[in-house]
């Protein structure tokens, strides 16, 4: 009877089988896999259906960063198979939860190895050094592995350095019910062959060979071909004697059902101001002048998928909390990398994080939020950035660049030296459009420039100090741009907020009236009674904390609503933002 | 009542399609599968027909004599097909008055196998959101990939569903110019394993052409998909109207034949449906509601 253990580590392919860009079609014990390689090295082990509609994702596509979807062109991230962007909607950022289920990769012995529910280690074999070792090309076999395993001890072969050879002789060094150890030896040469059998389902197997020693050229292709040969034709016994027996019925993996919310319309999840995440500063580097650079890697497990735009919050060891755009390109999924800039009226922030914080410190952060979604469809977006406003859009602009989306990043700085993160800008290529030392004069005419031709399907993204994005909303407007082709980000809010009023709020779905009062925002009103709200700069800024408006009419104080959808009445930024009626009515 | 392999009653009592009659050489014997069961059909090119289950003395390709034959299974011929039924069909076949039209050209576009269950294939052609994918530069084209908001309601009335002010961006729309356009979808699922849609005809604004799938169930994952065609074209030869809808077929079946698991799964949380998902929602609960279970991996109740 084939030992069913979802806690053994199997081989599911050898590390051959992934060569760049490719997805491989892997199987254990019934259960299909989409095995691939990222550019960087990482190795995914998924199962094989995206969420979406069941189709296989080993007939997708490996862009290096992330699988796509062929069916609707969904994307999903290296590591942590989040999905990152939905076509269908291009203006929406998609549920966080919407991630196919992974299996665990160890990559031993030329193989990889993977195991439903992983227990302990790989197998240790006896003699086999990592690296120099040849892995034979895997032979599938309609046959039980067991029974595969038992005929492979009378496995007879030559050792590498006598191939030509007959005389060899072969002993098992260790056999078990899925792997058998031979050694074959003639004169002075010695071959260890360790034979893995994978169990792919109940009736078919593939036998992953791996030899000591390393062969090149000529002889490596005749090593190959010896084996070839032999499995081949025990391939073809081990198959004959199982034809004889009947054939056990096929296993039936249990596909998970997907998290309830998913089965609704995706909604935000909600949740204040959380700091769930541990990350150590893997790196803290000058990014530019001014400018400090950190890498922070999880102290355990994967970070949460992240959309281009996202970002997180940091607490800071001063008790200070701070939001810090990703500027990772699409797939980078191993740390988060931030930039911040040192502020001359820091409130303590910035000071902190560039004077305090050190590499190795751990620091606690936000799961990514995404108020600045990127959309996708256009057939050109350009990219408008300010100082430290390079960071949201440096993730949106690689995102694109590597789908081959037609884009411009503007980059406005004082000197060349200020310009972060050149090892990310250079990727860029062309699309990187440096303006340096300009006036605020020559900043207006340059603008104008770069927003004149406005099209149908053109989208502008904006994010930098509140004075040039005014100046850059101001003239998108006059060259005829509308307002839901510019989006923007602000890094604070500059209004000087009234709150002196006092109103009321009814909170439509809760069945609950409160009552604001001067010196008191909507969102503490709120959290005081109980209601979890999800907030991230609560200055107005980020949109974190929007609220939809049913009656009444908002005192809007934020920078993150534009003309049209203040005007509309129906949303509010719940941090700051009061009534001018004595009423408010929200959809909460 | 002979006993059937299937017992979904509500698919035993539907009419289905198991040929288009411009195809069927007349006075010889075919044979077919309909859900599991095998049958023989004839035509005799006078307007008669029959089908029959499979019997050892009528086999295929030999002559035979319609009015002779004992045993018939119910018929209809309707929209240049022949269909027949294992249950007790109702009188009519849904609707489709463009069909009476006599300026348009009906055609059997395609019949094509596909290794699917109905239910994935009737998703499929409901679904815009894949055109710029895989029926890329022709019905789609990237990066013009939002599926807009529309509106999906089942009909008490008609026991139908029906999606409109379906719009999705074809490059190409029409042959008078080369840039693209939004074309217009209307969507009709008059019966669980056949779906009609309308599109804006490029050759008359006010008109819209008809493109219905009709699905003969072989058996609970795989299909013959019989592609109807009734559009306005008086200038292209047959070859290259239903050449153009084989090239949209061909490129959906690798994606059909790769999802997982074939049949149709009806509890909402076994996939991640979206907004442009609409309209596959209302078929998934329309199917539940009827209590349809061949072809479809029924909800846990």
């Amino acid at each position: 009877m084939l030992d069913l253990a979802k806690s053994r580590w199997h081989p599911i392919a050898a590390a051959h089988d992934l060569p760049l860009r490719h997805v491989f079609h892997g199987q254990l014990l019934g259960r299909e896999f989409a095995v691939w390689r990222a550019d960087d090295g990482y190795v995914n082990i998924w199962e094989n259906r995206c969420l979406h509609r069941g189709v296989r994702l080993s007939i997708g596509i490996n862009d290096g960063r992330e699988l796509k979807c062929q069916y609707h062109g969904w994307r999903y991230s290296n590591r942590t198979a989040g999905c990152t962007y939905i076509p269908a909607h291009p203006a929406d950022a998609p549920a966080r939860t919407i991630t196919n289920r992974t299996f665990a990769a160890i990559e031993r012995y030329g193989l990889v190895w993977s195991a439903e529910e992983p227990q302990g280690e790989v197998p240790e074999v006896a003699g086999l050094a990592e690296g120099r070792l040849l892995a034979l090309r895997g032979i599938p076999v309609n046959a039980p592995a067991d029974v595969v395993a038992a005929r492979l001890k009378g496995y007879r072969f030559q050792p590498s350095g006598r191939i030509d050879g007959s005389a060899a002789k072969v002993a098992v060094e260790a056999a078990s019910t899925f792997s058998v150890v031979l050694r074959s030896s003639e004169a002075d040469a010695t071959t260890l062959a360790v034979f893995f059998v994978q169990p792919v389902d109940s009736n078919r197997s593939v036998i992953r060979g791996v030899l000591d020693g390393q062969v090149e050229g000529a002889a490596r292709l005749a090593v190959l071909r010896h084996h070839n040969e032999l499995l081949s034709r025990l391939r073809l016994a081990v198959e004959a004697e199982a034809a004889r027996e009947p054939a056990p019925a096929p296993l039936e993996p249990v596909i998970e059902r997907v998290s309830p919310e998913l089965a609704e319309m995706p909604e935000e999840s909600k949740h204040g101001r959380k700091a769930t995440i541990r990350v150590e500063v893997a790196r803290k580097w000058l990014a530019a002048d001014g400018i400090a650079g950190f890498e922070l890697r999880p102290i355990k497990g994967l970070l949460p998928t992240f959309q281009p735009g996202a970002h997180i919050d940091v607490h800071l060891p001063n008790g200070l909390i701070r939001q810090y755009s990703i500027t990772n390109g699409p797939g980078e999924s191993d740390s988060y990398v931030i930039g911040v800039k040192l502020e001359r009226d820091s409130k303590g922030g910035s000071t902190c994080l560039h004077e305090t914080v050190r590499e190795g410190d751990v620091l606690a952060i936000s799961e990514p939020r995404n108020n600045f979604p990127l959309r996708r469809d256009s057939v050109k977006t350009i990219f408008i950035a300010g100082g430290i406003g390079i960071t949201p859009l440096l993730a949106m602009a690689q995102a694109l660049n590597n789908q081959n989306l037609v884009h411009e990043l503007h980059y406005f700085a004082q000197n060349e030296a200020q310009l972060a993160f050149p090892e990310k800008t250079s990727t860029l290529g062309a699309s990187l459009k440096p303006h340096l030392g300009l006036s605020p004069d020559q900043t207006g005419a340059k603008l104008r420039e770069i927003l004149s031709g406005y099209g149908p399907d053109k989208h502008v993204y904006l994010c930098g100090p509140g004075p040039m994005l005014e100046a850059a909303r101001h003239i998108a407007a006059e060259m005829g741009w509308p307002e839901t082709a510019v989006h923007f980000e602000y890094f604070k809010n500059t209004n000087v907020i009234d709150d002196s009023t006092s109103f009321e709020v009814a909170l439509a779905r809760s069945c609950m009236t409160l009552t604001v009062p001067a010196g008191k925002t909507i969102l503490e009103v709120m959290r005081d009674a109980g209601i979890d709200m999800p907030s991230s700069c609560e200055q107005g800024a980020c949109g974190t904390c929007l609220a939809t408006v049913i009656e009444g009419e908002p005192d809007h104080q934020d920078v993150y609503l534009n003309d049209a959808e203040r005007k509309s009445g129906t949303k509010i930024m719940t941090c700051v933002s009061r009534a001018k009626s004595a009423r408010l009515v929200l959809d909460l | 009542m002979t006993k059937t392999r299937c017992t979904d009653q509500v698919i035993l009592d539907l009419w289905h399609p198991l040929a288009a009659l411009s195809e069927v050489a007349a006075g010889v014997v075919v044979d077919t599968v309909l859900l599991e069961e095998r049958l023989s059909f004839a035509i005799d090119g006078e307007g008669n027909a029959a089908v029959w289950r499979d019997r050892a003395d009528l086999a295929e390709g030999s002559p035979v004599d319609i009015a002779v034959i004992s045993g018939k299974l119910p018929l209809k011929l309707a929209y240049g097909y022949i269909w027949t039924s294992l249950g007790n069909p109702p009188a009519d076949l849904f609707p489709i008055p463009e069909f009476d039209e006599v300026d348009r050209r009906k055609l059997n576009a395609a019949t094509f196998g596909v290794n699917v269950s109905a239910p994935r294939a009737i998703e499929n052609f409901l679904d815009m959101g894949h055109f710029p994918y895989v029926h890329t530069d022709i019905l789609g084209a990237e990066p013009h990939t939002e599926v807009k908001e529309y509106d999906v309601e089942i009909s008490v009335d008609r026991d139908e569903i029906l999606a409109t002010r379906c719009r999705f961006f074809q490059p190409m729309a029409s042959t008078a110019s080369d840039g693209g356009a939004d074309v217009d979808y209307i969507y009709r699922v008059p019966h669980p394993y056949c779906s009609v849609l309308y599109k804006s005809s490029p050759l008359d604004e006010s008109r819209l052409d008809v493109i219905a799938v009709f699905l003969q169930p072989i058996d609970q994952e795989h299909v013959r998909a019989h592609m109807l065609l009734c559009v306005l074209d008086e200038d292209n030869e047959d070859k290259v109207i239903k050449r153009f809808q084989q090239t949209i077929f061909g490129q959906d079946k690798p994606i059909l034949e790769n999802q997982f698991p074939k049949r149709l799964p009806l509890d909402p949380r076994a996939e991640t449906p979206i907004r442009a998902d609409k309209s596959a929602i209302a078929y998934r609960r329309w199917l539940s509601q009827k209590g349809v279970t061949y072809g479809v991996i029924p909800a846990a109740t």
